[in-house]
């Protein structure tokens, strides 16, 4: 696992409550992880201050997974 | 029409004395002082350094981290409290669509609200405001939460009016019921303002005691050296529900509310009126409402923080208002005790005077050291050491910085 999926995954445990074991790359924040939407603005933000980049809200919402936020910041981390 | 009977049928409570109303009354019963060093933040370059904290407070015993991260502290103790004397109360198989929650807090989130622009501040000014800032923050978060986590769907707000926040709520509630609107509802108020924010801004209105060397001292209501009031925190919830419906689900009935008075001093935003017309005046109004005469009271749970000015206004309204009788009663501040819990200050205050007519006991003013020549040597303060005396009627004040007044009139039920 990257360095940056080991970060996200960090994230999402401490800011979701959830076990490791729970946060599989197809798991969906609001499906699968017991987010609600304002779980995920709080999660977006996180990622945005820990990589120190800007998500768009329309980038933002296509980001719903593990996998997707991922795929997001290693493509777009500075 | 008719209005209904009102009781109280469940208590709760965390504050500085203890985190239940057991541990509460305890701490009551035998003068404790909750006051010590400040622990919440670093207070060393403040002019009071020391609090009536809720001790060893750790939010993961009562919420999983996920829930306590987002209720500010406020909320938190509401939470805790409500859950007490809900289950004290035993509201299993009650309508939910008529139990109200209607909620006192003078401030509200004031730690969320600092921390949110202290993080702005040191930003570059993009601004990260988190999800939860603004429902963390606001007062009436406290009354949403305690009704999401029970589904209770009557009606549901939080009273602001300073330290009269929760006796606001009480008598709120109080009328609702009466009224018909609810049959039960959940009441009291929180506070949790010990932050750089709260006791920063109280000390610059040289509101709060500024006894360093000794803490446990420095709430001495009526006392010649009194010197402000210290600051708490904590909450204390009732149930309280229509008679006939306690009645008739067999629920254990601490007392009965018989009259709530509200009146104002419209006088000064902070200062209180130095002639105690508008104390006068919220006690008249609570004693009609109540139906009985100044003659029937037995205990008054004053507002009493220690500041100079208010101690004195309250005690000449209340000769005023009682005249001969003054001396009968006992009167005490349990502030002395649990230190100064603003908008929560009515809710543990009324438990100390629904705990003083159940247990028949008044709870010490403690630290008394030096009569004030202002006040009436002959008046009974209760000081220092708790009273054994029957107790039928108590009469709760509370006063808040706008001039806002609230006396509530508990008795012992009788059919």
């Amino acid at each position: 696992m990257s360095e940056i999926a080991e970060k996200v995954k960090a994230i999402i445990i401490d800011k979701l409550g959830v076990e490791a074991s729970e946060v599989t790359t197809d798991a969906s924040f609001t499906n699968d992880l017991g987010a609600d939407s304002l779980d995920t603005v709080e999660l977006i933000m996180e990622f945005e201050k820990e990589f120190n980049v800007s998500i768009p809200d329309d980038q933002a919402e296509n980001i719903a997974t593990v996998g997707q936020a991922v795929s997001y910041l290693e493509e777009h981390a500075k | 029409m008719s209005l209904r009977r009102v009781v109280v049928t469940g208590l709760g409570a965390i504050t500085p004395l203890g985190k239940t109303v057991a541990e509460f009354w305890d701490g009551l019963s035998r003068g404790v002082s909750g006051a010590a060093p400040i622990t919440r933040f670093d207070a060393s370059k403040f002019k009071t350094r020391f609090a009536c904290e809720v001790k060893n407070y750790n939010p993961d015993d009562y919420f999983p981290t996920k829930e306590g991260r987002k209720m500010d502290l406020f909320t938190q103790f509401a939470v805790i409290a409500s859950d007490e004397a809900i289950r004290d109360a035993n509201l299993e198989g009650v309508n939910k669509d008529r139990v109200g929650v209607i909620w006192g807090s003078g401030i509200g989130g004031l730690k969320t609200f600092q921390d949110e622009c202290f993080n702005f501040a040191k930003g570059d000014g993009t601004p990260r405001y988190n999800p939860f800032f603004i429902p963390k923050m606001i007062a009436d978060s406290s009354s949403g939460n305690i009704s999401i986590k029970n589904g209770f769907r009557g009606p549901n707000f939080v009273t602001t009016s300073a330290c009269a926040s929760s006796s606001d709520a009480i008598v709120a509630a109080y009328n609702y019921i009466r009224l018909g609107m609810a049959d039960v509802a959940v009441t009291g108020g929180s506070e949790a303002a010990i932050t750089e924010a709260g006791v920063g801004g109280f000390n610059a209105l040289k509101a709060m005691s500024e006894r360093n060397d000794d803490p446990q001292s420095g709430s001495r209501p009526y006392d010649k050296d009194r010197d402000g009031f210290v600051l708490g925190e904590g909450s204390g919830a009732l149930v309280i529900e229509d008679y006939e419906h306690a009645k008739a689900r067999g629920a254990r009935i601490y007392a009965e509310i018989i009259g709530g008075g509200l009146s104002s001093d419209a006088y000064h935003i902070t200062a209180p009126d130095p002639t105690g017309e508008g104390v006068v005046l919220v006690m008249q109004n609570a004693l009609r409402d109540a139906g009985i005469s100044p003659e029937e009271v037995d205990y008054i749970n004053t507002h009493g923080t220690s500041t100079p000015l208010g101690d004195g206004a309250e005690i000449k309204a209340i000769q005023k208002v009682f005249g001969e009788h003054a001396y009968n009663l006992n009167i005490s501040s349990t502030k002395s005790m649990t230190g100064h819990l603003l908008g929560g200050a009515g809710g543990i205050e009324a438990l100390a005077s629904i705990l003083a007519i159940q247990h028949g006991i008044v709870p010490p003013t403690i630290n008394h050291f030096t009569d004030d020549p202002e006040l009436d040597a002959r008046l009974n303060f209760t000081f220092n050491e708790a009273q054994k005396r029957e107790v039928t009627v108590a009469m709760s004040n509370t006063f808040g910085f706008g001039g806002h007044n609230t006396s509530v009139v508990f008795r012992k039920l009788r059919d």
